[in-house]
């Protein structure tokens, strides 16, 4: 764990190299928030407790930990339970999933950002819980959320060279064993 | 009688006359600690108008809001054409209801809001086919026709294509009575619908409500504070105060010789607004 | 499972650091922050062009890019090397300062015009009304949405592991070595992080409710839930200043 100059110089390639992984672990990345972060924000709406709840408590505890930590969780621990993924598909899982808490919270505004009124509307006509949410609340909801939605985006792609990290890391691992 | 109240005590096993259409039987509702309704018991016959009238905080909304199933009452039950809305019977006994029992016959209940609760994102023509073609499960060209009737039958034929924030307030409640209507309800829930209008802007919106009472056998629930349109459309008229029927009878009654004194006062404020 | 050694060693210093480089860059931040948000409320446009480009180029500036230029471009530069714990001190301290300016800015900016004119009304300085009027009102809308970004200060000190700095992630990545199982000190490792952003949440609590007192405003009530989040409620929006960073807009 001694990086001297040596170490650094082979880093260091890797690292601008790295720039065209930044892109494509943002993007996938971003897919993953967007997705999950609906998800858990539809969740955190379910009428049912032991929905709400767990829900609750793993993304307050994956938005306060960092992500590098959840990197290398994923990295190193994953395997010895089963899945062993490559160092990229590892920090685009953890990138999507770390910000899908924090696009969780944007989707949570613009959904109680919908009047009451569309819901008691939608309820009025017998609409499918389904069609209520697909046809009537997100895309209003949608709507009012781009622009914070964007603003993830771009924290994303300031984050993601910490994949170039745990490709480093793996990359000295082997070299040190 | 159109409107009956009653006190005695019904098992809601017998669905004694076939021409009641709803019923509420015994119906308490609290919101915390404060009851706003107390044992509430009336029902409304098929094809019947009859008008909510009240001071308001009296429960008018409640009411309509808890045939609507936007709210469930604490005590009691309500009956819509023979079936339980509030509960559901299995095996003879009455049980918390499923969704799907609750969807199937809410589908005869129709509500047109105070504040018209359009949907944004839907042009006014969507707007009225929505429910029907994804609820009701109609062809699109079918759904299309009887939005179209029903738009052209609000006199807005030409507002189509429009999005409700390119309509007036009077506009979009119009096209929220057409919605409402395209759902074919049996009952259809009215709460203050020119409330929230500018005041030139009512009189269209009556009209068009006038018209539906006149030449629909729809049966409906209004709740307003127009007088003289209550007394054009209703059948009957329900005073409320805090939670309860003090008086009812056909607006004639009610209106020119009220028995209550409480009636009296409320009618004499509203009255003098005119 | 971790040995008792190792813990000893290489943790319980590692979290002793992660609290030192939190406290110092938070700190840094904190001096940059306020003298940078109220240089952008000033008149003089000279004053707010300097601090507003501040502001422009370190919000867009990535924490660790910018950790790793410090420590591995620099000194190729300058022929001087940063004491790599300085370095990480350095960069979170001036991009999180960024992002606190813009809190600062946000919430001077969210107070009433009229206070502003009773101040200048009644005579004092430029400096007496930022400092008697406009940031005791500002204050206490901005403890919320500084709360979410200590906590992202926080979470970005495990950057510094990556220059060497023997920060408790750090202490954790040795111990992975060490030992044959990676998931006891990594689940620990996260455990200490989410238990520090609660200690700090609650602690910024405590000084919204006194900021709000000493105000005179009533303290917020909080439901049972928002009492368990970390996530500020008036985090978000109030001052236009993102609880993450990057999302400053
Ligand atoms: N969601 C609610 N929560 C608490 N109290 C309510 C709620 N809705 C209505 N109320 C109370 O119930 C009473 C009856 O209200 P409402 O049915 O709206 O009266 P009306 O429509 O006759 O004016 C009022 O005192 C009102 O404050
Ligand atoms: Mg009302």
């Amino acid at each position: 764990m001694n990086w001297e100059w040596d170490a650094v110089q082979d880093f260091m390639p890797l690292f601008w190299d790295g720039l065209w992984v930044t892109l494509k672990a943002t993007f996938w990345g971003t897919v993953i928030a967007f997705v999950l972060g609906l998800i858990w924000a539809i969740a955190q709406r379910s009428p049912f407790r032991w929905v709400r709840w767990p829900v609750n408590a793993i993304t307050e505890f994956i938005r306060n930990t960092p992500l590098l930590v959840q990197l290398f969780f994923l990295f190193y621990v994953l395997p010895e339970w089963g899945p062993s993924w490559s160092p990229l598909t590892t920090g685009i899982v953890g990138l999507g999933v770390h910000f899908s808490t924090y696009t969780a919270e944007v989707y949570r505004a613009g959904i109680e950002g919908v009047p009451v009124g569309q819901w008691e509307a939608a309820k009025a006509l017998s609409l499918s819980r389904v069609r209520t949410w697909a046809v009537v609340i997100l895309p209003q909801a949608i709507r009012r959320i781009t622009p914070a939605l964007g603003n993830y985006v771009i924290a994303m792609l300031k984050d993601s060279p910490m994949i170039a990290i745990i490709g480093a890391l793996d990359m000295l691992g082997q070299a040190e064993v | 009688m159109p409107a009956s109240v009653d006190s005695q005590e019904s098992n809601g096993q017998s669905r004694a006359s076939g021409a009641e259409l709803v019923r509420f039987n015994k119906i308490t509702k609290r919101f915390g600690d404060v009851k706003v309704l107390d044992e509430l018991s009336f029902s409304v016959d098929t094809g019947k108008h009859v008008t909510l009238i009240g001071p308001s905080g009296s429960g008018k909304t409640t009411i309509l809001r808890l045939l609507m199933t936007l709210l469930t009452p604490d005590e009691g039950s309500i009956v819509v054409d023979g079936d339980y809305l509030t509960h559901q019977e299995k095996n003879g006994k009455l049980v918390k209801p499923s969704e799907k029992h609750v969807r199937e016959v809410r589908k005869k209940i129709g509500m047109v809001f105070q504040q018209f609760n359009l949907f944004p994102n839907m042009k006014v023509l969507r707007n009225v086919t929505e429910a029907p073609r994804h609820v009701l499960g109609l062809p699109k060209d079918e759904a299309v026709h009887r939005a179209e009737e029903l738009i052209e039958l609000v006199g807005l034929s030409e507002h189509l294509d429009k999005y409700p924030s390119q309509l007036s307030g009077g506009q979009q409640q119009r096209v929220a009575i057409a919605r409402a209507l395209a759902m074919r309800p049996q009952v259809l829930c009215l709460d203050e619908v020119t409330a929230a209008l500018d005041p030139e802007l009512v009189a269209g919106v009556l009209d068009v409500l006038r018209d539906i009472a006149q030449t629909a056998d729809i049966t409906m629930l209004v709740v307003t504070h127009e007088m003289s349109f209550a007394r054009d459309i209703s059948d009957a008229v329900l005073m409320f105060d805090a939670g309860k029927i003090i008086e009812s009878g056909p607006p004639d009654k009610i209106f020119t010789d009220p028995e209550h004194g409480r009636t009296r006062e409320f009618l004499s404020t509203v009255l003098r607004g005119l | 499972m971790m040995t008792r050694g190792m813990f000893e060693t290489y943790f319980l210093p590692g979290v002793w650091i992660t609290i030192q480089v939190t406290l110092y860059s938070a700190l840094m931040a904190a001096v940059i922050a306020f003298v940078i948000g109220t240089m952008r409320t000033s008149q003089l446009w000279i004053v707010r062009f300097i601090s507003g480009t501040y502001f422009e180029i370190f919000r867009g500036m990535s924490a660790l890019v910018f950790m790793f230029w410090l420590v591995f471009s620099l000194p190729l530069i300058f022929q001087w090397q940063l004491v790599p714990m300085f370095a990480g001190v350095l960069a979170m301290g001036l991009t999180y300062g960024a992002y606190g300016s813009e809190i600062v800015r946000g919430a001077l900016a969210a107070v009433p015009v009229a206070q502003r004119e009773a101040g200048l009304a009644l005579g004092f300085s430029r400096f007496d009304r930022l400092r008697r009027i406009e940031i005791p009102q500002a204050w206490p809308e901005m403890v919320p949405p500084l709360n979410n970004l200590l906590i992202e200060l926080l979470k970005c000190t495990a950057l510094v592991s990556t220059i060497t700095v023997a920060d408790m992630t750090f202490a954790g990545n040795l111990v992975r070595i060490g030992e044959s199982e990676s998931a006891p000190i990594y689940t620990l490792l996260l455990v200490v992080y989410f238990v520090m952003a609660f200690i700090i949440t609650r602690g910024m609590r405590v000084v919204e409710r006194q900021a709000k007192a000493g105000i005179g405003q009533a303290p917020p009530r909080t439901s049972f839930w928002e009492k368990l989040s970390l996530r500020e409620p008036g985090g978000e929006g109030t001052t236009g200043a993102p609880s993450k960073i990057g999302g400053a807009q």
